[in-house]
């Protein structure tokens, strides 16, 4: 692109008073070689904008520098089609935050449309991805239970195509074992009518499915998946362009239960999964002998809740045993029935069914740790009653129902990690020792269900207990394989009231993703982006960083260890292009080039000066917006700071703090996400790279000969905004003491 | 439907859940037109100081889905907006839109000025009245839209015309009137959100006359550094630290005279708040007087975590009533414990109400008639044909299962205005 720039500068919002304005339109003029340079006293009110679009028609501008408010605000008015647009934060990171009139605002400003310039010489506008193939909008349906059925009925209603693939010879999950079904208004129990959904996609043309089936693999990318669907001998393949992945749970394995639960030791001491499958098979009678039920126990969180069985608590089993319980009750009213409970968990409407339990007679015992007592068919059930303070003992007991929970079938299989280095054994001590930075793998068990042919491992990664998620309360679909959505069952465990809108929740994201990868757009948390990694590959040494380091697992490799990317998998995060020990990974409007002249235009001033620079790398979803929001408050911080936005820290390259240091400048700050458990980087490890990648930095900096105090990380959230100002004064503070930059002036 | 005559989308409510299925369902390329209420969007939750079970802040997902809003042109957001009317059938509704005056046009940068002239101060809404507010104000630091608004009280007053003049943008707009629009969709996603339950009706608790018995959500503010005592915890009858603090559960909630059903999340609320405390108030006592604590699936591990704090107590038992001392307004809460059955008396300087969520559909329907449950929940998610009920206008729920029930009604949204 021919580029032709003109700066503008806004003087309102108190720019104008903060700054000399004519000194900062010739630093645009002359150094940033703008070709026009105006002034407005409201650039984004009608005059302004009218001024702006005149220079794009009349003058041929195609490249703007808006010198004015945060990119965060007026985005609609500044938003130019076919013109590359930078916005320059005069205002909030500026005017707002720093002394009015003061020589070090004035330079802060000047190096603001120095780095804007910087930017705007090595961006392009990005052009969308395409692959070569023709794109599907298909969706690929994993799991024939409620919410992939449900998921394959809503994809098929919206006019898409939905691909169903289950393991199991009928479609129906779970719920073909259950008779009777709590939902809601959860005034009582009904009949479960799951047949009538199994009907239905069995019926819809728009719905291919394959039932008896395994996916043999995986292949490609969103937009461009290739599944081979393996039934009865043959493999058929399909192409599909996103996956909604609902392939359910598994019941907890009774045999694991503690002792004294019973279990085992009497033909009368089922599971809650086992009491479906008897009502199911003929009605809830006496197991042993297929007797009346005079006297029935529940015993809840059988193994849940338990750090040494399953440490969770499965949200469902409180309501299954309450269904259980008043089914009992009405078809034996005079039965005796028993709930012991550590805490009934009936949220919502649900309390109703826990009312209604009450009013059917059902007995609760509040009980922490129940004992099963059997001996033969004779079960004794002894609770130690949290509100009478004393054992109650269950005597002749005809049943007693283990409320046991759901493990998600993603928690089953060998971790991967241990496949990889059993592969690992057999390569050379020399590969090996190439991949020396220890980044965090995802933990990947082998569980057989999407078989994917990931560099990274054939499963969706896990967190916690192996549920396929991403932690992230506000994205609650988001999995860590791009295109990929977890629903039902093996996201969280849920009822089939949830399940239903579950399905059809992860069915609007394959959608929406179909749609974006079509255009060329990423999809979440960059959605809409249109730019993507490109790879130089000349330069490649097969290091491999960038393969082990994304956190999506976007990119494969060949045998040679060189990368495959595949651009649908990719967000845009450049956590790649930060790992790149060669930077050859950049985007068309990002690049580690990009960000080394933004630094490098960085005016240093003379040692004898006595103004230090600091360069502030920010994570500009949470870090930067924080900033701004300091600036709306008019707090006032360090003036020798000079704040780069980051798509996300994980982006960082090593390179950019020798570009930094060896130029003069004094310090460099990184503000990037909480990371750990509760990580908050929307990347999901891209702040913990950053700083895995600082522990290296020591060999820049000794090769330079320079302190370790002059690079700082910290951890900042977005609302941390009241603590920003002390973060940024203390390590100009502490770059006082270590003193100044020997470099300045090379 | 083969018969649309629009495949424009309405969602009704701006928070976690109508937000989501605006974005959701613009993003899959349709055009959404969002109404909210307030003068912003972000709902309950830009309100909440911290997530269960991460402590993160909701400004961080609100700044992903506001980014997600501006990147999208196909989100027409109109705040401080309600809806007055539907008529029509699935996919050719009629909607008039109802929308009060903010008295600042779009002219509005935001840069403050208003507010500096201003000095008729009103109890700020955002911070449930706890402090006060100038008349021409942000509502808060993260709105969006990032504009000013003035309270009609400003408006009327003397002081109107300094405040304009202000205005170096010509945004203040005094004449200006609520106006209605009319819009053409093919299908509505109704997400109007709760409330919490109004403490005035809880009469042994009080009726919300007692200076230091605060609601859960008067807590959020109290912690949040944009809040009106900048994040300290601090008694509003004498603006000192708190010693102990009572969370009283069910407050209102699984009561017959009150809110029959369970909120679902006010244990994990009422516990992440005690962390809260903890944080700034090392030696306090805190009781957490509960029936059922109610943490589903893995938020489990949370109340494990929390229960490792061993200055919080954990008194299974309901309190019956809460008292006053006049002089001090220190308070005891009179419990029995249903474990020993001993009644206690527990002085404290601090209550923290659980109050539950009502639907904000028990007082303010739907303009159209859809079923409803016997606490005001709109009854199923297909409220009615090509209109959808979701978040907590269907069922009590946290923010993410708010998400995932938006992002579900986005699609049966999208199924409504299909043309096949």
């Amino acid at each position: 692109m021919d580029k032709k720039l003109a700066t503008y500068i806004c003087t309102g919002c108190g720019i104008g008073d903060a700054l000399d304005i004519e000194q900062l339109s010739k630093v645009a003029q002359k150094e940033c070689k703008a070709a026009l340079v105006k002034t407005h006293p409201c650039l984004c009110g009608q005059e302004g904008v009218a001024m702006l679009k005149g220079d794009i028609q009349n003058e041929g501008v195609n490249c703007l520098m808006i010198a004015a408010c945060s990119p965060r605000v007026m985005y609609d008015v500044f938003r130019f089609d076919g013109c590359l647009v930078d916005r320059v934060n005069l205002r909030e990171q500026v005017a707002w935050s720093q002394k009015p009139g003061d020589e070090d605002t004035q330079m802060m400003a000047e190096d603001y449309l120095r780095i804007s310039a910087a930017k705007i010489g090595k961006m392009d506008p990005p052009e969308p991805y395409k692959p070569e193939e023709e794109i599907s909008k298909d969706i690929l349906i994993v799991g024939g239970g409620v919410a992939g059925l449900t998921a394959a009925k809503e994809v098929s209603k919206a006019g898409y195509k939905a691909v169903l693939v289950e393991r199991e010879k009928e479609l129906g999950g779970f719920q073909r074992k259950v008779a009777k079904i709590a939902t809601f208004p959860y005034k009582g129990i009904k009949d479960n009518d799951v047949e009538s959904l199994v009907q239905d996609v069995s019926k819809d043309g728009n719905i291919t499915v394959y039932t008896g089936a395994k996916i043999e693999k995986t292949v490609g990318g969103p937009g461009v998946f290739k599944v081979s669907i393996a039934q009865s001998g043959a493999v058929k393949e399909h192409k599909v362009g996103a996956i909604v992945m609902a392939a359910g749970w598994k019941p907890y394995d009774p045999a694991q239960l503690d002792p004294k639960l019973g279990y085992g030791q009497s033909p009368n001491v089922i599971t809650n999964v086992q009491f479906e499958e008897m009502v199911k098979n003929g009605g809830a009678k006496r197991p042993s002998d297929g007797g009346a039920l005079a006297n029935v126990a529940f015993l809840q969180c059988a193994g849940q809740r338990d750090p040494e069985k399953l440490p969770y608590c499965s949200s469902v089993c409180c309501t299954t045993s309450l269904k259980q319980a008043i089914f009992i009750k009405e078809t034996s009213p005079e039965a005796n029935v028993f709930i012991v409970f550590k805490e009934m968990r009936t949220p919502g409407q649900a309390e109703d069914l826990y009312r209604r339990a009450q009013e059917e007679g059902v007995i609760f015992i509040r009980c922490q740790d129940p004992q099963v007592k059997a001996s033969g068919a004779g079960v004794t059930v002894e609770a130690l009653d949290d509100l009478l303070g004393e054992t109650v003992v269950l005597e002749d007991l005809d049943l007693v129902v283990l409320a046991t929970g759901m493990v998600p079938v993603t928690a089953f299989g060998e971790d991967y990690a241990q496949v990889r280095a059993r592969m690992r054994a057999g390569e050379t001590e020399q590969k090996k020792e190439e991949e020396e930075l220890e980044v965090p793998q995802d933990a990947i068990l082998v569980s057989d269900i999407l078989n994917l042919e990931y560099r990274q491992g054939p499963e969706l990664p896990g967190l916690r207990y192996g549920f396929p998620d991403s932690h992230f309360i506000c994205f609650p679909y988001e999995t860590r394989r791009t295109g990929i959505y977890a629903a039902g069952c093996v996201r969280r465990p849920m009822g089939v009231a949830a399940a239903f809108e579950d399905g059809a929740g992860a069915a609007m994201k394959a959608i929406q993703c179909v749609e974006m990868v079509s255009q060329g757009k990423a999809v979440h948390p960059r959605a809409g982006d249109m730019s993507f990694p490109e790879f130089f590959m000349q330069r490649c040494t097969q290091c491999k960083r960038c393969t082990e380091e994304c956190p999506f697992g976007a990119i494969n490799e060949d045998e040679k260890g060189n990368p495959l990317p595949q651009p649908t998998r990719c967000r845009r995060c450049g956590v790649c292009m930060g790992a790149c020990p060669e930077r050859i990974i950049s985007f068309k409007n990002y690049s580690v080039g990009m960000i080394g002249e933004m630094i490098k235009s960085i005016e240093v001033p003379e040692e004898d000066e006595e103004k230090p620079r600091i360069v502030v790398l920010a994570c500009e979803n949470d870090a930067y917006p924080a900033l701004d929001m300091a600036g709306l408050r008019r707090m006032s911080y360090n003036a020798w700071v000079r704040v780069i936005p980051m798509r996300c820290l994980g982006s960082m390259n090593l390179i950019f703090i020798a570009d930094a240091l060896s130029k003069g400048i004094d310090g460099v700050l990184l503000l990037g996400c909480k990371y750990g458990d509760d990580y908050q980087c929307h990347f999901v490890k891209g702040s913990e790279l950053a700083n895995i990648r600082l522990s290296k930095v020591k060999e820049t900096l000794d090769r330079l000969v320079l302190e370790s105090d002059r690079v700082r990380f910290e951890t900042v959230a977005i609302s941390d905004y009241d603590k920003l100002p002390k973060i940024l004064d203390d390590f100009a503070e502490t770059l006082e003491g270590v003193g100044p930059n020997p470099y300045k002036g090379f | 439907m083969a018969n649309t005559v629009t495949q424009s989308i309405m969602v009704v409510g701006g928070g976690m859940s109508g937000m989501s299925a605006a974005v959701e369902a613009a993003e899959a390329g349709y055009e959404v037109f969002l109404v909210e209420k307030n003068p912003y969007l972000g709902g309950r939750v830009a309100q909440l100081h911290q997530y269960f079970p991460k402590l993160c802040p909701p400004y961080c997902g609100l700044e992903i889905n506001f980014r997600r809003i501006k990147d999208n042109p196909r989100v027409k957001v109109f705040t401080m907006a309600e809806v007055a009317a539907i008529r029509g059938v699935e996919g050719d509704f009629d909607v008039t839109v109802k929308i009060s005056p903010r008295y600042v046009n779009e002219k509005c940068t935001g840069c403050g000025k208003c507010a500096e002239a201003c000095t008729l101060e009103i109890p700020n809404p955002f911070n449930y009245g706890m402090d006060m507010v100038k008349a021409a104000y942000l509502p808060h630091d993260m709105a969006f839209p990032m504009r000013y608004v003035l309270d009609p009280s400003l408006v009327k007053s003397a002081e109107a015309q300094k405040v304009k003049e202000a205005c170096p943008y010509d945004a203040i707009d005094l004449e200006m009137a609520e106006k209605t629009v009319d819009l053409k969709v093919g299908s509505i996603v109704w997400a109007t959100g709760w409330k919490p339950y109004d403490m005035t009706k809880l009469e042994n608790y009080g009726k919300g006359a007692y200076a230091n018995v605060i609601s859960n959500v008067q807590m959020e503010r109290l912690a949040a550094w944009n809040g009106p005592t900048q994040g300290k915890i601090l008694r509003p009858s004498d603006g000192q630290p708190p010693k102990t603090v009572a969370f009283v559960q069910c407050a209102g909630s699984r009561d017959q005279n009150h809110l029959p059903f369970c909120s679902g999340i006010c244990c994990l609320a009422s516990l992440k708040q005690a962390t809260y405390v903890r944080e700034q108030i090392p030696d306090a006592t805190i009781y957490f007087f509960y029936i059922d604590v109610r943490a589903t699936d893995r938020l489990e591990d949370f109340i494990n975590r929390v229960k490792a704090d061993d200055k919080l107590i954990f008194f299974k038992g309901k309190v019956a009533k809460i008292t006053e001392d006049g002089a001090t307004k220190n308070l005891i809460c009179r419990v029995e414990n249903t474990m020993t059955e001993e009644l206690h008396e527990i002085p404290v300087d601090l209550v923290v109400l659980a109050t539950g969520m009502q639907p904000n559909t028990s007082e303010a329907p739907l303009p159209t008639p859809v079923p409803y449950d016997e606490y005001g929940f709109v009854a199923s998610m297909d409220a009615m044909p090509g209109i959808y009920a979701a978040g907590t206008t269907r069922t009590p729920c946290n923010v993410a299962e708010s998400v995932a029930d938006g992002t579900a009604a986005a699609l049966k949204a999208i199924q409504s205005v299909v043309r096949r």
